[in-house]
């Protein structure tokens, strides 16, 4: 009850953001039990318009959009979350270690960022990937490994301003371990900020995710995802059917329902802090 | 005389995030020409939000919820934004507590004086200019014809606060309003700004609305002095006769304040901690302490009293051992120490502890009480999850604080119950020395009388000794045993507090005795003209 109570008083904004969260949620975790038909299951004709057992109608394979959209959900969401979460525990650890610590170990590690960071990334994506393939696995650690030095900059800003603070001193004065002083003192207090980063990386990397499967790079077929879907029926714009459409809105309304919801969770933050 | 600023039965509101809570409760202010009223109160009382609101501002989040301003015939809660920003910075001028922060550190001091004036096309550049050079050498400040052409963080704590005031004349105000102008500054600087103050108001006869929680300070300024509390009036009247004759209890507390002194002297001779010709320092070429030697007995209260940049904090980083000496060193019962933190033993550090001057940023904000009060007792006598909660409740009751509040988070809590905390927090290790820095400087008088009284008791009953920090002269008398008087890193006097307080004084100490204001309208007359007489 006092979640609904607590969700009613929110801006009209964080309403619209929850739901296209919640909705994409649903999609991803239920699709198998509501989609009618198979991801990959070849079901009419080619360019069907929507109607008559087809919600969205079909693809230029003559496959259930509506089902492919949901199976999309499914791969591309499934994807981000484990790349963004595989990208946040290398960079805090190694952010938070490197402020803490300090000395060799931050100047080795915050050079080698420098090194990752400075090449632009979809450039050093597709050349990876073309050198090991495409499988879901590479796609994973690199993608990964490219968006974690963006969060270990931001976990390093945090620590280096905490670290300073007078209850990091006290916890040291009594003799507390490094361990100890990063991960119940200093990371409690990053925390907040880390969570709103996580938001916002998890819509940077879908949205990647998305760019490389439209080039071809990313998820493979027959496996349903966002982007392939908008390239695989482009052409379809020719002959008047907006099949391209729902899957290039659906990508933009994620990101954009995810963003409202950060935004709104930093600005209370940001207010806890200053009462 | 006719009122030049009018407020009647103002009300302001602050949105807490959920409902509108009363800041201002109805008050009534009249000020006339040339008239200075002082604002007296402890924090929270409302004094910065009416400070504001004469010049028809509300914080971010507060809003004017019934009254009126009036200002010279104009009512300003009504007024549309273009004729408040003609009023503010050239009629009415507002001198912020914190110089430092209200000065921009990009810009030298004589742009950002003559900024105002040129703005309200009041004169041109070089006339500011003039007027920015006069202004300069009334307040004395050092080389008048050059400081102006000085960055911020050029300048001295008490220089920029002068710097300020001089920024707020600029447009020759009728009403200048100082928010807690002197608080941040030493004893013998605050005389300095006080005396500077008083006299450009007197020279222009300029109105003025002086904010303070001292009221030794504001009774050498004001001829009128209104005490508040929680957003309300306790009682107003003019200086002497408030002084004289309060009428109300609270006042009376107020006025009474810094009189309670801890009666006996223990004369127990054994040492605790000895400091033998320690010298250290940041840089490589200068050392902030030089040849200190001192040594702490048991169960006494050793004072270190200095003034900004004396080397007292800096001390007491080397006796925690985030400092390294250069040279000397120090025995702590009867052992000597490690110089370095990380090579002292558990036990040595346990014995140790340090409370520091401000609560909030010494507790973890994500960390409840019981975690706070927990984690030393956990850590250094392994104890388990019943005893822990047991001892809390012991220490909750030292404190003099009720049961329930180890359930509760640092931000639901006051300046003073944070400081207990701490105080708990140090004590929850059992210790044999305690280095409070400055642990009542940033809290109000009657609250921080409250944690000396704690103190004192707790060493009563512990034994446990005290190394105080402090640059405040009345606590020193309240609660050392021995005192050190410490000036530009070395020790100008040190000795029993008797031997130390009563003449012939140190050259400096006499300095230091002599800059204390006391509650009595002329003692700052009487001071200044003291030393015009010495010089000249």
């Amino acid at each position: 009850m006092r979640f609904f109570e607590f969700i009613n008083k929110t801006p009209l904004t964080v309403k619209v953001g929850l739901i296209i969260v919640v909705l994409n949620v649903v999609a991803a975790l239920f699709a198998p039990a509501i989609a009618p038909y198979e991801q990959d299951e070849v079901v009419g004709d080619v360019w069907l318009s929507p109607g008559s057992g087809h919600l969205l109608g079909t693809d230029q394979l003559g496959r259930d959009v509506f089902s492919r959209m949901l199976y999309g959900a499914r791969n591309t969401i499934a994807l981000a979350i484990s790349i963004t979460l595989l990208a946040f525990l290398i960079g805090v650890v190694c952010g938070l270690l490197a402020a803490t610590i300090g000395g060799i170990l931050d100047m080795l590690l915050s050079r080698i960022v420098d090194v990752v960071i400075s090449f632009p990334p979809l450039i050093l994506t597709l050349m990876v990937l073309s050198i090991l393939g495409s499988s879901t696995f590479v796609l994973l650690v690199v993608i990964a490994v490219i968006d974690s030095t963006k969060v270990y900059r931001l976990s390093r800003a945090l620590a280096m301003d905490l670290k300073v603070m007078e209850f990091v001193e006290v916890a040291r004065l009594r003799g507390e371990s490094t361990w100890w002083i990063i991960s119940r003192e200093i990371f409690p207090n990053a925390m907040p900020t880390l969570l709103a980063e996580f938001g916002l990386r998890f819509c940077f990397i879908f949205l990647f995710i998305s760019a490389l499967s439209f080039l071809g790079l990313g998820i493979q077929p027959p496996a349903a995802d966002w982007g392939s879907m908008v390239r695989d029926n482009a052409g379809a714009i020719s002959f008047g059917i907006f099949i391209p459409l729902w899957p290039a809105g659906a990508i933009a309304m994620l990101s954009v329902g995810v963003n409202l919801l950060v935004d709104w969770f930093l600005q209370r933050s940001a207010q806890i802090r200053s009462s | 005389m006719k009122c030049l600023l009018s407020i009647r039965k103002l009300t302001i509101e602050g949105w807490s995030g959920e409902n509108w809570s009363v800041l201002v409760d109805n008050l009534d202010l009249h000020l006339g020409r040339g008239e200075v009223l002082g604002l007296i109160g402890e924090s929270g009382a409302g004094k910065s939000t009416l400070g504001l609101a004469c010049l028809g501002y509300t914080r971010p989040g507060c809003r004017i919820a019934s009254g009126s301003i009036v200002f010279d015939g104009i009512e300003l809660t009504t007024a549309p934004k273009e004729i408040l920003r003609k009023l503010r910075g050239s009629r009415v001028a507002y001198v912020a507590q914190s110089a430092a922060a209200s000065f921009n550190p990009a810009h030298r001091i004589l742009y950002q004086f003559t900024e105002a004036p040129i703005h309200h096309r009041l004169m041109n550049f070089d006339q500011a200019k003039q007027k920015a050079l006069a202004i300069y050498s009334r307040l004395n400040l050092p080389d008048p014809t050059r400081i102006g052409y000085r960055y911020p963080h050029q300048l001295s704590g008490g220089q920029l606060q002068r710097a300020m005031v001089a920024m707020a004349m600029a447009s020759e105000p009728e009403i200048i309003i100082f928010d807690e102008p002197t608080t941040a500054l030493d004893v013998t600087t605050q005389i300095e700004v006080m005396a500077a103050i008083k006299e450009v108001i007197r020279d222009r006869n300029t109105s003025a609305i002086y904010i303070t929680h001292d009221l030794a300070v504001v009774s050498q300024l004001a001829d009128r002095i209104m005490v508040l509390r929680y957003g309300k009036l306790v009682e107003e009247a003019s200086t002497r006769r408030l002084l004289l004759d309060p009428k109300e209890k609270y006042t009376r507390d107020l006025l009474n304040v810094k009189n309670w002194c801890k009666e006996k002297a223990p004369s127990k001779e054994d040492e605790l901690l000895e400091v033998s010709s320690v010298s250290a320092g940041y840089n490589p070429e200068c050392n902030v302490v030089e040849n200190i030697s001192f040594k702490v007995r048991r169960g006494c209260t050793m004072a270190v009293v200095g003034e900004s940049g004396s080397g007292k904090t800096s001390l007491a980083r080397v006796i925690i051992g985030l400092l390294p000496p250069r040279e000397g060193n120090i025995i702590f019962q009867g052992k000597p120490l490690p110089p370095l933190l990380q090579h002292r033993n558990k036990d040595s550090l346990r014995r140790m502890q340090m409370i520091y001057q401000m609560p909030d940023v010494a507790l973890n904000p994500r960390h409840k009480i019981s975690k706070i009060l927990g984690r030393p007792l956990a850590f250094y006598f392994g104890m388990d999850a019943r005893s822990i909660k047991k001892r809390i409740y012991e220490l909750l009751e030292m404190i003099e604080l009720p049961r329930g509040y180890e359930k509760r988070y640092p931000s639901e809590l006051s300046g003073g119950e944070k400081q207990r905390i701490c105080i708990a927090r140090a004590l929850a290790a059992q210790p044999d020395l305690i280095i409070c820095d400055e642990v009542t400087s940033a809290l109000d008088n009657l609250v921080a009388e409250g944690i000396l009284k704690l103190l004192q008791g707790l060493q009563d009953e512990l034994g446990v000794s005290y190394l105080y920090i402090t640059h405040d002269l009345a606590t020193v008398k309240a609660i050392s045993d021995d005192i050190m008087v410490m000036l530009k890193g070395r020790i100008v006097e040190k000795g029993n507090k008797n031997k130390i307080l009563s003449p012939p004084h140190h050259e400096y100490t006499e300095l230091l005795l002599a800059s204390v204001p006391e509650v009595d309208p002329d003692w700052l007359d009487s001071v200044l003209s003291g030393r015009t007489c010495q010089a000249g």
